[in-house]
């Protein structure tokens, strides 16, 4: 018999052959939000301090100055950015060198890197985390968790008001990164983008 | 009210004062008090160490007394919790669903779950010029939801200075059989629970079960600590003119 | 596996207790625990978390043989492969094989608690190849490692969670220095208990809320990884999941004790444990610690040895871990019911040991009011005889540790029947 068979035999024989068809999930946690809009990205932006991140606020307009001045303020010089990362969100940089993730960049360019700048997927208010999953201006998880330091652009319209609301929207087939605090991703500083 | 009192075998043999004690209370309430003969053990020590099947004799014994009570009532909660808890278990366990009926059927009552909640009264009547702290009896307060019916019932004593415990909630390490089969890490628990008694500069250290009160003051006499364990019913007995008992 | 049989947890924890800087770290620890999630607000809906984690877990673990099928379907449809393995021996020959095969002489490992199970770093070793733990994250993924190896191309990690629906596999890292489970390897062999499996990926909205909070006090983990097979250009090119049962379903057998499966590897349980914060982790045993290792270990492994069968009994009952625990696992009655496991297992034995007939004979005496009120009175004569100003300060037998380091009054002359029968008349 396979390891596999044996197994499923086992499981089998535990559960018996008179199986009760297990009891409903209660899902009566707060799974959506109704709180206002404005209210929900006033709390991520409260829960991304309180973990340390430093967080701000801009207008579209402004995401391109916003992106030069933080990476400025770091002193950051070389960042890697993902292939489709927005151009618009790099026209203002001024002595810093962007590499494009495109092809691939080895681990020693990788290493030699001091900063990327990404998107998101999806933020989550109540826990102030980013959710990033591989897809547009995301990158992949080797060249977001290289460097020392993360910029990560959020979205207004991005962000949930629960963790469900997060789950629901997030595509599991995607390769997914949760990052919480300054321990999740070295050097975590978020811009929100007011739309 | 008829009371159908069950006063647990350790009680009965090591701590009399507490049965009389929970009586006379009970009385001055103007309750009439019953103690049922036959009355032994509730199998509580049998059941927590494993003992299914002569817990399940006991059960049975126990039963038998006390069906037909309107109320019996327990002033040891590890009983109380034991009797109304256990006993279906106990009941499931042996696979004897009259047990467990009979079980279930018993209207049982921790002492001070029954003062506050079946008579509701919060104010016996007694008076404790002492300083006084307390400890919760973990297992039974979890499986009886006792909450802060004990401590209701000392805010109500006159002369009573009630003094918070730091880290009440944590366990003495009594634990019935744990007590002995794991003495050292036991003691490990119960010196850290006198230091935190003696941090109250209390007098009295109170609980609403003799088995924790054993064990923390065999552990306080031993250091001569200088703070003596009491029931809780002991002190809503003490009426003026009447002193600490012996 | 040879030497001494395990020591009972008392003996054990004898050793532990003296260890004054392992107690010091240990309350500090709890200290940490408490403060965390203190800072933290419960959020208003915690209790139904915990009820909907319950029954989630609970789903998991009824239709076992069905979300594990679905699992592998879905995993080795989005290009990853599936591994069995009925016990330890073969897991190990599993990760070693993979290894092999993907041409390794060098393995990263995590600290995880099934790769510490198994005890793959000794299992790997014996087969020629090196093992490390993670790079630290953002450390030079091209340069030299410390131990003098380069990046390794096959990293094995523990699985926190697998989505039956989906294939997903779920890594929570909540480590002060997180890992990106496998991120840089080009092998993921990815090792995972079989109750692991939820059945689908919604079921995350409550686990991952519940697993935080009880992992280490904080509203998320640092880092959360959800890996659903090979992503093209992204992290590993080969992905293999290795289920392991090694005694689970024995465990999954017992309708009480099953509820022990619906651990989320939290450790909430060992931050509030009275006895676990007085002996640490090692009287337990190498793998399962805490009121949980109490409760899973003489399942896993039966209650025959002296060792297993000390587990159940290295608790008060207090209950604070029930209390605590996410996915309301009854820790305390659990207990309860193996010590009965225990006792069972020994009433059949040629020579009963003493303290069955101990606990027959109390049973045997309390179970009639007339032989208990003889004994009483005899007990009553005989402890007033060996006290001493009021004082029991020494007793025999079994009851000597009662007296090592506690006293017991004297019984009084008048037992409470006693009275009660007097002053009726």
């Amino acid at each position: 018999m396979s390891a596999r068979d044996e197994v499923l035999r086992r499981v089998r024989s535990a559960l018996g052959d008179e199986r009760k068809p297990p009891p409903p999930v209660p899902r009566g946690y707060a799974r959506r939000s109704a709180e206002p809009r404005a209210d929900v990205v006033a709390l991520f932006t409260e829960r991304v301090a309180e973990g340390g991140a430093a967080v701000r606020h801009v207008g579209a307009d402004e995401l391109a100055t916003a992106v030069a001045a933080a990476l400025w303020g770091r002193e950051v010089k070389r960042i890697a950015v993902p292939a489709d990362v927005p151009y618009g969100w790099l026209a203002e940089l001024d002595g810093v060198r962007a590499l494009a993730d495109s092809p691939p960049l080895d681990a020693a360019a990788l290493a030699a890197v001091d900063g990327v700048v990404t998107g998101c997927a999806a933020a989550i208010a109540p826990t102030g985390t980013v959710v990033l999953d591989g897809g547009r201006a995301q990158g992949r998880r080797a060249l977001v968790l290289a460097a020392a330091r993360h910029l990560c652009v959020v979205h207004a319209d991005q962000i949930t008001a629960t963790v469900p609301e997060a789950v629901a929207r997030l595509d599991p087939v995607r390769p997914l990164t949760w990052i919480t605090g300054p321990r999740g991703a070295r050097g975590l500083e978020v811009l929100v983008v007011e739309d | 009210m008829r009371v159908a009192l069950f006063v647990s075998c350790f009680d009965d043999a090591m701590f009399p004062g507490t049965g009389r004690a929970a009586a006379a209370v009970l009385e001055r309430l103007g309750h009439e008090v019953v103690y049922p003969p036959g009355q032994t053990c509730c199998g509580q020590m049998h059941w927590t160490t494993g003992y299914r099947q002569e817990a399940a004799r006991l059960a049975r014994a126990f039963t038998e007394v006390f069906t037909g009570a309107d109320a019996v009532v327990a002033p040891s909660a590890s009983c109380a919790a034991a009797v109304r808890a256990d006993h279906p278990r106990i009941a499931r366990a042996a696979g004897d669903p009259g047990l467990a009926r009979a079980a279930e059927g018993l209207a049982v009552h921790e002492f001070t779950e029954f003062l506050v909640d079946v008579l509701g009264v919060a104010d016996v009547g007694a008076v404790f010029p002492h300083r006084v702290t307390y400890q919760p009896v973990c297992r039974a307060d979890r499986l009886l939801a006792t909450g802060d019916r004990p401590l209701r019932l000392l805010r109500a004593v006159r002369g009573l200075d009630l003094v918070e415990m730091p880290g009440a909630g944590e366990c003495c390490g009594f634990g019935g059989a744990f007590a002995m089969k794991n003495a050292d890490v036991s003691v490990a628990m119960v010196a850290d629970k006198v230091g935190h008694i003696r941090d109250t500069g209390a007098e009295f250290v109170c609980a609403a079960d003799n088995g924790c009160l054993a064990h923390i003051g065999g552990a306080l006499s031993r250091l001569r600590g200088g703070v003596r364990v009491l029931h809780l019913a002991e002190i809503l007995a003490a009426t003026r003119g009447q002193g600490v008992p012996a | 596996m040879t030497g001494a049989p395990a020591p009972k947890f008392a003996a054990a924890a004898r050793v532990a207790l003296a260890d004054t800087r392992a107690r010091r770290e240990l309350r500090a620890a709890a200290a940490v625990f408490g403060r965390r999630r203190a800072a933290v607000p419960e959020p208003p809906d915690w209790e139904a978390l915990r009820a909907a984690g319950h029954a989630i877990r609970d789903a998991a673990l009824l239709g076992l043989d069905a979300h594990l099928e679905r699992l592998e379907r879905a995993v080795t449809q989005a290009g990853g492969t599936v591994h069995w393995a009925a016990d330890a021996a073969q897991a190990r020959r599993v990760v070693t094989a993979l290894s092999r095969a993907a041409g390794a002489d060098r393995v990263v490992l995590d600290d995880s608690l099934p790769v510490r199970e198994l005890a793959l770093d000794a299992a790997l070793s014996r087969a020629g190849i090196t093992t490390a733990g993670p790079p630290a994250r953002g450390a030079d993924p091209g340069g030299e490692a410390e131990d003098g190896g380069g990046a390794a191309r096959v990293a094995v990690a523990g699985v926190d969670f697998m989505v039956a629906e989906t294939g997903t596999l779920v890594f929570v890292e909540a480590g002060d220095e997180p890992r990106a489970s496998g991120g840089e390897a080009e092998t993921l062999v990815a090792v995972a208990g079989i109750e692991t499996v939820v059945p689908e990926w919604r079921d995350m909205e409550v686990l991952l809320q519940l697993l935080p909070r009880s992992l280490t006090g904080e509203r998320m983990t640092a880092l959360v990884t959800c890996l659903t097979g090979v992503v093209p250009g992204d992290g590993p090119r080969e992905v293999h999941l290795v289920l392991v049962d090694n005694g689970r379903t024995r465990v999954l057998e017992d309708e009480i004790g099953r509820d022990a499966l619906r651990c989320i590897r939290c450790r909430a349980c060992h931050h509030v444990c009275p006895v676990y914060e007085r002996t640490g982790g090692a009287p337990y045993g190498p793998v399962h610690t805490g009121p949980i290792g109490a409760i899973l270990t003489p399942q896993l492994r039966g209650v025959e040895s002296a060792a297993a069968a000390s587990l159940p009994y290295a608790s008060t009952l207090c209950g604070a871990c029930a209390d605590v625990c996410p996915v309301r696992i009854d820790i305390p009655e659990v207990l309860v019911h193996l010590r009965g496991e225990v006792v069972e297992s020994r009433r059949a034995r040629p020579v009963p040991p003493p303290e069955l007939v101990l606990m027959r004979g109390l049973a045997w005496t309390m179970g009639e009011p007339r032989r208990y009120e003889a004994a009483l009175r005899r007990g009553t004569r005989w402890a007033r005889l060996a006290a001493r100003g009021g004082r029991i300060r020494r007793l025999p037998g079994l009851l000597g540790a009662w007296t090592d380091a506690r006293d017991l009054p004297a019984p009084p002359a008048e037992p409470f029947r006693a009275w009660w029968a007097r002053r009726r008349r």
